[in-house]
């Protein structure tokens, strides 16, 4: 049924921190791998050793380059800061990608909020890629089926591996612990109190699809006061005094 | 938006189909058998081709069936459902029309009326898509039924000398049914190019939630060669290739008709002329088709370093 739950019970999501990822792509990996050989199809890759390799992922980190405004620091010299940002489905509780699926295929789980494609019914018509404003949604190429974050759904519920395992494969693997995940329905849970710790936004809520996902903008840079020009050459003059000056002389020596 | 053959067909033969059996329901033309016959099959022809066209874009068509059960929600659905009871009722109408004489209009009048919700479901699988603001802001369901209407009435216009007299009704509809689609699709162009990116806020700041930091630049892309995403969603096409098929779908697809349609209407003799001008409408509709696909822009290439 494409037609969407009215409430879910809980509403499980991620919480994405854009002060701690460091664009490492570990977690597009660690999801590649796991749901290549998970639910459902798996995630093709084309011409994969070739000049222009393609393929389906469900998870891809974007970087971006933040240049502060004027008003907000008060002078335009403000340094522009860099945002790793890794974007995959938000779950959203409106989800413009399940009600304009035409098969059923797409739909939204009650209990839990997860925004699953059930890919034995799926055509393959694209059409709730286009309706997704998030780019969250990714057709593979050889099973001609829509493929999609599943909160790793076949891991949350697993009870053949271990308990601290049973969080998404992206969570798991991020080393710099800048994604988490919970029931964000439940205040009192830990994302909840992270969310409201740090202030987590949602993505485009001006598109109207209610994302569960939030993710935690980066904590303001201290006030480092750098003169307005670091002069480069100088630190790497040669001629440098006492222990670098010799360490270079004896090396120059050895050479 | 990537301009996909299959669904510019889809589009485009399915509107003047079902365009041509709104006016057949509704009884314009004469009654004769060759009319009834060549008139029906078109109708029914162009309609299931383009339907058939937009099977061919599906990873997995052997499950289109599967499609005929989201009516409640999907636009596509609708799409599928609406077709199937036109072509039923149609081809009843038709079946009774060219076999037994019988031109009922019982069939007729909820055929005419089927075969433009058909259109307008047509128009909104991609009407109801507010990440593309330049489909969902400007009205899209009215250009879509008149250009279906205005491709109907000068095919039935064409058709209509071979079993009565030429000239008439038809042809007078056939001139302002162009006229209307020709207003629509310049009202609705201009207010496509006035449709930004941005028509409802969206920015590459709003995308990654930051607004209140700054000014957002991609910097490095989450990949090295296009993927799904870029090939089907964010096209880009050249300014000069698309002020030069917008020249050619005016041209053809509106101008070249209206004057044919005005020397058969002043020199009815002349009707074969208005057989010449279905097809170059058509080509001028898809032309125009094309466009509506190639100038979309998707919200989520504000990821992929677009702005408005
Ligand atoms: S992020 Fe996109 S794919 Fe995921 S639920 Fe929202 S609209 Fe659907
Ligand atoms: S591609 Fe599959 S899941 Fe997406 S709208 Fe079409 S049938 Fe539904
Ligand atoms: S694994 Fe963690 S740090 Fe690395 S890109 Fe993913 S979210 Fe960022």
């Amino acid at each position: 049924m494409t037609t969407l739950p009215q409430t879910t019970e809980k509403k499980l999501g991620l919480v994405i921190d854009l002060d701690t990822c460091v664009g490492c792509h570990a977690c597009v990996i660690a999801c590649k791998e796991w749901n290549t050989g998970g639910y459902g199809a798996p995630l093709s890759d084309q011409d994969p050793y070739g000049a222009a390799p393609s393929g389906t992922f469900l998870n891809r980190i974007h970087t971006f380059e933040v240049t502060p405004s004027e008003s907000r620091c008060g002078s335009a010299a403000s340094a522009a800061q860099i945002v790793h940002f890794p974007k995959s489905c938000l779950h959203c509780d409106d989800a413009p990608c399940v009600t304009v699926c035409p098969t059923g295929a797409s739909y939204k789980r009650s209990a839990d909020g997860i925004v699953l494609v059930n890919e034995d019914a799926c055509i393959g018509c694209g059409l709730c890629a286009w309706a997704c404003p998030y780019g969250a949604r990714e057709m593979d190429h050889d099973a001609g089926v829509m493929k999609k974050c599943t909160l790793c759904v076949d891991r949350i519920y697993n009870d053949n591996i271990p308990e601290v395992d049973r969080v998404p494969s992206c969570v798991r693997t991020c080393p710099a612990n800048a994604r988490h995940f919970g029931d964000l329905a439940d205040p009192t849970s830990d994302v909840s109190r992270l969310v409201e710790a740090r202030g987590g936004v949602e993505l485009m809520p001006e598109q109207g699809t209610k994302p569960v996902n939030r993710y935690l903008p980066p904590r303001p840079k201290a006030d480092i006061d750098a003169p307005d020009s670091i002069d480069l050459v100088a630190l790497a003059e040669p001629e440098t005094a006492g222990f670098l000056s010799w360490l270079d002389r004896a090396l120059e020596r050895l050479g | 938006m990537h301009p996909a053959p299959s669904i510019i067909v889809f589009t485009t033969l399915s509107g003047i189909g079902f365009g041509l059996m709104a006016w057949l329901g509704l009884g314009l033309g004469p009654d004769g058998f060759w009319f009834a016959l060549l008139a029906c099959g078109l109708a029914l022809g162009f309609a299931s081709i383009g339907l058939f066209a937009s099977l061919w874009h599906l990873g997995n068509p052997q499950r289109a069936w599967r499609a005929l059960s989201q009516w409640r929600s999907s636009w596509l659905s609708r799409e599928g459902v609406a077709s199937i009871v036109t072509l039923t009722v149609f081809g009843l109408y038709a079946l009774l029309w060219v076999f037994f004489g019988v031109r009922t209009p019982w069939l007729g009048i909820p055929a005419a009326v089927l075969a433009v919700v058909c259109v307008v479901c047509t128009s909104m699988i991609y009407g109801c898509l507010k990440s593309v603001p330049r489909w969902s802001k400007p009205p899209t369901s009215p250009l879509f039924v008149a250009l279906g209407l205005a491709g109907g009435a000068l095919t039935l216009a064409a058709l209509a000398p071979i079993s009565g007299p030429a000239g008439g009704v038809p042809f007078w509809v056939a001139t302002v049914m162009i006229l209307v689609a020709t207003a629509m699709w310049l009202v609705w162009s201009t207010k496509a190019r006035e449709t930004r990116l941005d028509a409802d806020g969206s920015s590459p700041e709003t995308a990654i939630g930051l607004p209140h930091l700054g000014r957002v630049r991609l910097l490095e892309a989450p990949h090295t060669a296009p993927n799904y995403l870029m090939r089907e969603m964010v096209f880009q096409i050249g300014r000069k290739r698309a002020e030069a098929l917008r020249k050619l779908a005016l041209a053809l697809g509106f101008a070249v008709p209206l004057v044919l349609c005005a020397i058969a209407l002043a020199v009815p003799a002349a009707w074969p002329l208005l057989l010449l001008a279905v097809p170059v409408h058509l080509a001028g509709v898809a032309a125009s088709r094309w466009l509506f696909f190639a100038e979309a822009q998707h919200v989520v290439g504000l990821y992929y370093g677009q702005r408005a």
